[in-house]
């Protein structure tokens, strides 16, 4: 059993004019077992949240804290971060030339684990991972998302998701930019991994389309850099037929 | 200003009366400048001239001057593979200047002046050689500077490697002649591992045979300064030229690589492929990628790619793709020259995935060499390859310039 504990987490970037506070304040815990799902309008900062717990270099956390299992993860690299059961399936997987898929994976998972995966079963295991979400056994070979599709990285994220198998996952847009049969492929990888019954997820997304096939146990609305509500999954179906108008217009008063 | 030339009404017909066999016709282009055997022809370079201006000249220990060139502080090691020979014929026996070579700076002029005798490799007619064959230059001092003079000729329809390797310390002016002739096939590598004090300024001319092909690997590894000019012309039809170039500068090492491929004959290839990485303080390379398409060069093909990593601060790389076309009657022409620094995006996410920072960024610039490592096909000179961009990664480490 873990925690994610995000507290009052405070995040700024540096713009021209100064830094600029994207994150003021968002308070959110996230026990094993649980998917939370994080739904607010375009540049509520909802990948910044994503990134700032994942550690990029572009965000500074000017106050707060995240708690994985009560250690402050804020501390830690961005690879200690991912040692210690962090997943974050990106907006924008990164193309990354000449480094093969099968290389990638392997170094990842021999990082993670601490010791490298056996031979026999490893080369079986990547080609299973890539086969449940549709990926041509391959794509192993090819460079790590260079010239992949939309559609095709996401489904690269989740194939990492279930072979790093990770305590959390922060699920940042997975589901946009995919066709109805990606998507359910990409839900039925991310319904694989909570079954397993001890993971959480935090899985943010634009639109309810996705919670049809994750079923979430918590909704939240992101506005303006902060929580402005949250509840069980009625809540999203109520954002599908109101929109985030009302909240917009609260935050901004 | 001695960028302006006519290069081809100075070329001797030496060889086959092959200019004549050409006809070509005069052009003028800014692309190299003038050859010729009289050093009167060549003044000292101030450093403001085109074909110097990147090159630190206060580093190339009088090689324009004083120094005398006839330094014996090397050694030779040889291993011919069968159906080729390689022997040090004195420069009156010799076959130098086969190539068409005509010295076109001061440098190489001296070092033609100097040498006293021509390496000679040759692979004999017909014969297919699997083994590479191996020349291992070794260098013993950096005080005396020598001259080398090397020849390389893949007879008609003959198909081998050649592999030359430098190491150790030497000022080392040097030019190569290679001559293809017709439907030959010849791979050579220069692998430059030299150590940190040497000094190397080569020319290198090669001449395509009909249907030749030729493959040249530049590996430049070591030294303080190294200089390589490589050019390529074409007697005949239907020949093709890949020039590949793998390079690696450390903190203060200048490697500069000037490329000129000069499309004399119709249906020739030309396609370059130079990719580097820079690290440490006053890390400089230079990569000239000159083209020349001649009137008479119709339905001929040229692609070249300069790609540079900077890896650090304070490490500089210049690349300059250049390309003159004298006919409209071509297949294809193109160039592209990057220069990128460390991508941090590259590095985040691999680092989110787990992977430790030295670990993402070794897997970067592997990734980064990947790709031209995996064309020059060449056996052994992959993994070779691989193990010294490891060995260059590891050293910078060792000195915390990453
Ligand atoms: N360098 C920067 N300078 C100024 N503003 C920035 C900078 N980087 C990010 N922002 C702003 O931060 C805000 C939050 O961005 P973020 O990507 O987190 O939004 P998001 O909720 O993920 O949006 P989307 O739904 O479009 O993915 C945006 O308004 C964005 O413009
Ligand atoms: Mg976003």
């Amino acid at each position: 059993m873990s925690t994610l504990e995000i507290k009052n987490l405070h995040v700024t970037v540096d713009t021209e004019d100064g830094a600029k506070e994207i994150l003021r304040g968002v308070n959110l815990t996230i026990k094993s077992g649980e998917v939370h799902a994080i739904m607010g309008p375009n540049g509520s900062g909802k990948s910044t949240l994503a990134y700032s717990i994942a550690g990029h270099p572009k965000y500074t956390i000017s106050d707060g804290e995240v708690l994985l299992d009560g250690q402050n993860i804020l501390e830690l690299s961005v690879d200690q971060r991912a040692r210690a059961g962090l997943f974050l399936a990106m907006q924008y997987p990164v193309e990354v030339p000449g480094v093969s898929v099968a290389n990638f994976l392997r170094t990842a998972k021999t990082a993670i684990d601490g010791e490298a995966p056996k031979l026999r079963t490893w080369v079986k295991d990547v080609n299973a991972a890539l086969e449940r979400v549709t990926l041509d056994p391959t794509f192993a070979q090819r460079s790590v998302n260079e010239g992949f599709s939309g559609g095709e990285k996401k489904r690269h994220e989740i194939a990492q998701l279930e072979l790093l198998n990770p305590k959390f996952a922060v699920l940042d847009e997975t589901d946009s930019g995919l066709d109805i049969d990606a998507l359910r492929v990409v839900s039925d990888g991310v319904n694989r991994y909570t079954a397993q019954g001890d993971r959480g997820v935090l899985l943010i997304t634009h639109y309810t389309r996705i919670l049809r096939y994750i079923e979430p146990d918590f909704v939240h609305v992101f506005v303006a850099g902060r929580l402005a509500e949250s509840g069980g999954k009625e809540l999203a179906d109520q954002l599908e037929a109101e929109g985030y108008d009302k909240y917009v217009k609260a935050a901004s008063v | 200003m001695s960028g302006t030339t006519d290069a081809v009404a100075t070329r001797p017909t030496a060889g086959s009366d092959l200019a004549q066999v050409l006809e070509l016709s005069p052009v003028e282009s800014h692309l190299h400048p003038e050859g010729s055997f009289d050093l009167a022809d060549h003044p000292v370079p101030t450093g403001l001239e085109e074909i110097w201006r990147f090159t630190p000249l206060k580093r190339l220990k009088d090689l324009h001057t004083e120094a005398a060139l006839d330094g014996d502080q090397y050694t030779v090691a040889v291993d011919a593979a069968e159906g080729v020979t390689a022997v040090s014929v004195p420069v009156a026996e010799s076959a130098r200047g086969v190539s068409g070579y005509v010295p076109n700076d001061r440098i190489s002029a001296r070092a033609w002046d100097a040498a006293q005798s021509v390496f000679e490799i040759t692979v004999a007619k017909d014969a297919v050689v699997e083994e590479p064959t191996y020349v291992r230059l070794t260098g013993t001092g950096t005080e005396k500077a020598a001259a080398g003079q090397l020849l390389v000729r893949a007879r008609a329809f003959s198909h081998a490697t050649v592999v030359v390797e430098y190491s150790g310390s030497a000022t080392w002016a040097e030019n190569i002649e290679v001559v293809l002739e017709d439907g030959a096939q010849l791979t050579f590598v220069t692998i430059q591992d030299w150590a940190d004090d040497a000094v190397h300024v080569v020319t290198q001319h090669s001449r395509v045979g009909r249907d030749a092909s030729f493959k040249h690997v530049a590996v430049t590894l070591g030294g303080d300064v190294v200089r390589a000019s490589t050019s390529t012309d074409y007697v005949g039809t239907g020949g093709g030229v890949e020039l590949f170039g793998v390079y690696f500068a450390d903190a203060g090492q200048h490697i500069e690589h000037r490329l000129f491929a000069d499309h004399t004959a119709p249906k020739t290839r030309s396609n370059v492929l130079y990719k580097g990485a820079l690290q440490g303080q006053d890390a400089h390379t230079v990569w000239i990628g000159n083209v020349l398409i001649r009137k008479e060069a119709e339905g001929i093909e040229t692609f070249e790619q300069n790609d540079n990593l900077v890896l650090t601060d304070g490490a500089k790389a210049d690349s300059v793709p250049n390309l003159e076309i004298e006919t409209g009657e071509i297949e294809g022409a193109g160039h592209a020259s990057t220069t990128g620094r460390f991508d941090d995006q590259h590095l985040f996410y691999l680092q989110s995935r787990g992977i430790p920072e030295d670990e993402a960024r070794r897997l970067v610039v592997h990734g980064f060499f990947n790709d031209i490592i995996r064309k020059i096909g060449v056996p052994h000179l992959q993994e070779r390859l691989e193990a010294a961009i490891e060995a260059e990664l590891s050293a910078a480490e060792r000195a915390g310039a990453l």
